[in-house]
């Protein structure tokens, strides 16, 4: 039995491919990055070392700066945005209220969804002549706006789809959370004469602060290496109003040519993300219960 | 007791506002998808359809080429969770099975793939299969797919192959089964459940990948529905009904699937949400 599962050249055999594949196409990819953002380089010329230059630079780029603060925008207005309406209806249907399946499984629609069809839609909906919001708002006597080409309102605009499209992801994580509390301690709080407010801030949140922490760690990452609707939505435009740090770096990239630039903004985020995931793991001491 | 029904009423039409927010952008979408820009443009943006024009769908599928970029997804998808699932379950089985002394290595190594973003390796990648001669092809995407599938689809694994019962493997081994056979006739069948989990999950995230094949991907004939519809948008901007046409064929499967399987896909997903 042991010789069997002690096997070295099976072990080998079952792990190797999958090794392969993962180191070439994600590890060592992840160095060659670190590498790429101490040059100067174009992608077809010469490639000159300059050391920590790039990111020097990015300090000074405004450009840059703006896009970094948008993210942190998008993490706070994420955490408020989505884990609140979240944490709110998942409580409600923990408590087994009528059609609590059928929700769950409404709320959950939006983030299967495409980025990309996401994408598509709120272009119409915020297109300035003939979408559906200037449509309503006309309807109601007040003034249609140019929702994505104004740069007074673009970050709203362009965040607000993002948050919404995940509520309902938030809203499951912490409505499993809350599932794995027994029974038993709502009944005897009930007993006890605790109210639904009550029992929801004095019980449900403390006990289920792990699951906050997944979610709380999923809505800030998820902030700051967002990409793909802005992308759709605006390309980081008009004059960089919407811009985060990765459509930064894909502009930088296959745009502009400055690949050794780009790959200090990627270099960026991987640790911006690394650096919260610590921080809020850090914040969120969590004991792990067991009942 | 009458406040109790009260807040109950009350609860109830906050719990159906929120489903129309949810789903009212779907509707919207498929309205849309249904109507001529005549309607459109005379202010009927919102509401139901006058006339259905089922003739987009045609306009998108055929003219716009929605429907190939339907098959070339559903090919790439299909090899993605085919391949990712075999490779996830070999080395999980090792991993939670096989006495190999760096077991806690490899596992800590494919267990980092959960920190890494895409766009750290959006660049190198994309250099070395320029270099392979190899962008613009099936293989430059499903290949970094799999790899990016596969860190989940193994820590998921892990867990489902540490739940099973150790004696059916025992009396394989006693029986004289060798390690191969034991793991493809024994323990295969054994974690199909674990599995469907697992390919919804890689189903969802390589079918709404965009960064990746967006990039890797130009001509018409490799061309995913994401790939696909970001490349309508220039050709079918004004033309409203067709783009949402081919919109809609590309969140049909999604659909389908979720309603089929909703309970592998919340699980799948609240598991992924570790990921982060």
């Amino acid at each position: 039995m042991n010789k069997i599962l002690g096997n070295k050249k099976a072990y080998f055999v079952f792990v190797f491919p999958a090794f392969v594949i993962y180191f070439v196409m994600a590890f060592i990819p992840i160095i060659i990055s670190g590498y790429y953002s101490t040059l100067e380089w174009n992608g077809i010329g010469e490639k000159v070392f300059v050391g920590i230059e790039n990111f020097l630079e990015l300090l000074k780029n405004d450009a840059f700066l703006s896009s970094v603060k948008n993210s942190f925008i998008l993490a706070a207005a994420s955490v408020i945005g989505q884990l609140i309406p979240a944490m709110f209806f998942a409580i409600v249907l923990s408590r087994n209220i009528k059609g609590e399946g059928v929700y769950r499984t409404i709320y959950f629609i939006p983030v299967l969804l495409s980025t990309v069809v996401i994408g598509q839609l709120f272009l119409k909906i915020y297109n300035a002549d003939y979408g559906a919001l200037n449509a309503l708002l006309q309807k109601l006597g007040l003034e249609g706006q140019d929702w994505l080409g104004n740069t007074k309102l673009v970050l709203a605009a362009s965040f607000f789809p993002i948050i919404w499209q995940y509520i309902g992801y938030h809203m499951l994580i912490l409505y499993t959370g809350i599932k794995g509390v027994p029974a038993e301690i709502y009944e005897a709080a009930q007993i006890d004469g605790a109210n639904e407010k009550q029992m929801a801030f004095m019980i449900t949140m403390p006990l289920i602060k792990s699951t906050i922490k997944v979610s709380m760690t999923f809505a800030v990452i998820g902030s700051l290496k967002l990409f793909d609707l802005i992308w759709v939505l605006t390309k980081g435009g008009p004059l960089h109003a919407s811009e985060v740090p990765s459509t930064l770096m894909y502009t930088t990239i296959f745009t502009r040519m400055e690949y050794g630039s780009g790959s200090a903004i990627a270099v960026f985020i991987v640790l911006e993300c690394l650096l919260f995931y610590f921080l809020i793991e850090k914040f969120f001491k969590v004991d792990n219960l067991t009942y | 007791m009458k406040s109790i029904k009260l807040s109950k009423v009350l609860l109830q039409v906050l719990l159906i506002a929120f489903a129309v927010v949810q789903l009212y952008p779907l509707l919207f979408l498929f309205f849309f998808s249904l109507k001529d820009n005549n309607e459109i443009y005379s202010g009927n943006v919102m509401g139901l359809p006058q006339h259905f024009y089922w003739s987009n769908y045609e306009n998108a599928l055929l003219n716009a080429n929605v429907g190939y970029y339907l098959l070339n997804s559903i090919f790439v998808t299909l090899v993605v969770i085919l391949v990712s699932d075999i490779l996830a379950c070999m080395v999980s089985y090792a991993i939670a099975r096989m006495t190999v002394k760096i077991n806690g290595i490899v596992k800590t190594f494919f267990s980092l793939g959960l920190m890494i973003p895409l766009h750290a390796v959006l660049l190198p990648v994309f250099i070395m299969l320029r270099n392979l001669k190899m962008l613009d092809t099936y293989q430059a995407i499903i290949i970094p797919y799999i790899a990016f599938a596969l860190p989940m689809a193994i820590f998921f694994m892990i867990g489902f192959f540490q739940t099973l019962p150790r004696e059916l493997e025992e009396s394989a081994f006693l029986d004289g089964c060798g390690i191969y056979r034991t793991f493809f006739q024994i323990m295969l069948p054994l974690v199909k459940p674990a599995l469907a989990t697992i390919s919804v999950f890689t189903f969802l995230s390589t079918w709404n990948e965009m960064m990746f094949a967006i990039t890797f991907i130009n001509s018409e004939k490799y061309r995913t529905l994401t790939v696909g519809i970001m490349q309508m948008v220039g050709k079918y901007t004004t033309d409203w009904g067709t783009m949402g046409a081919g919109l809609m064929v590309a969140t049909l499967p999604t659909i389908v699937i979720y309603l089929l399987f909703s309970k592998q896909v919340q699980s799948g997903m609240v598991s992924g949400a570790v990921k982060g």
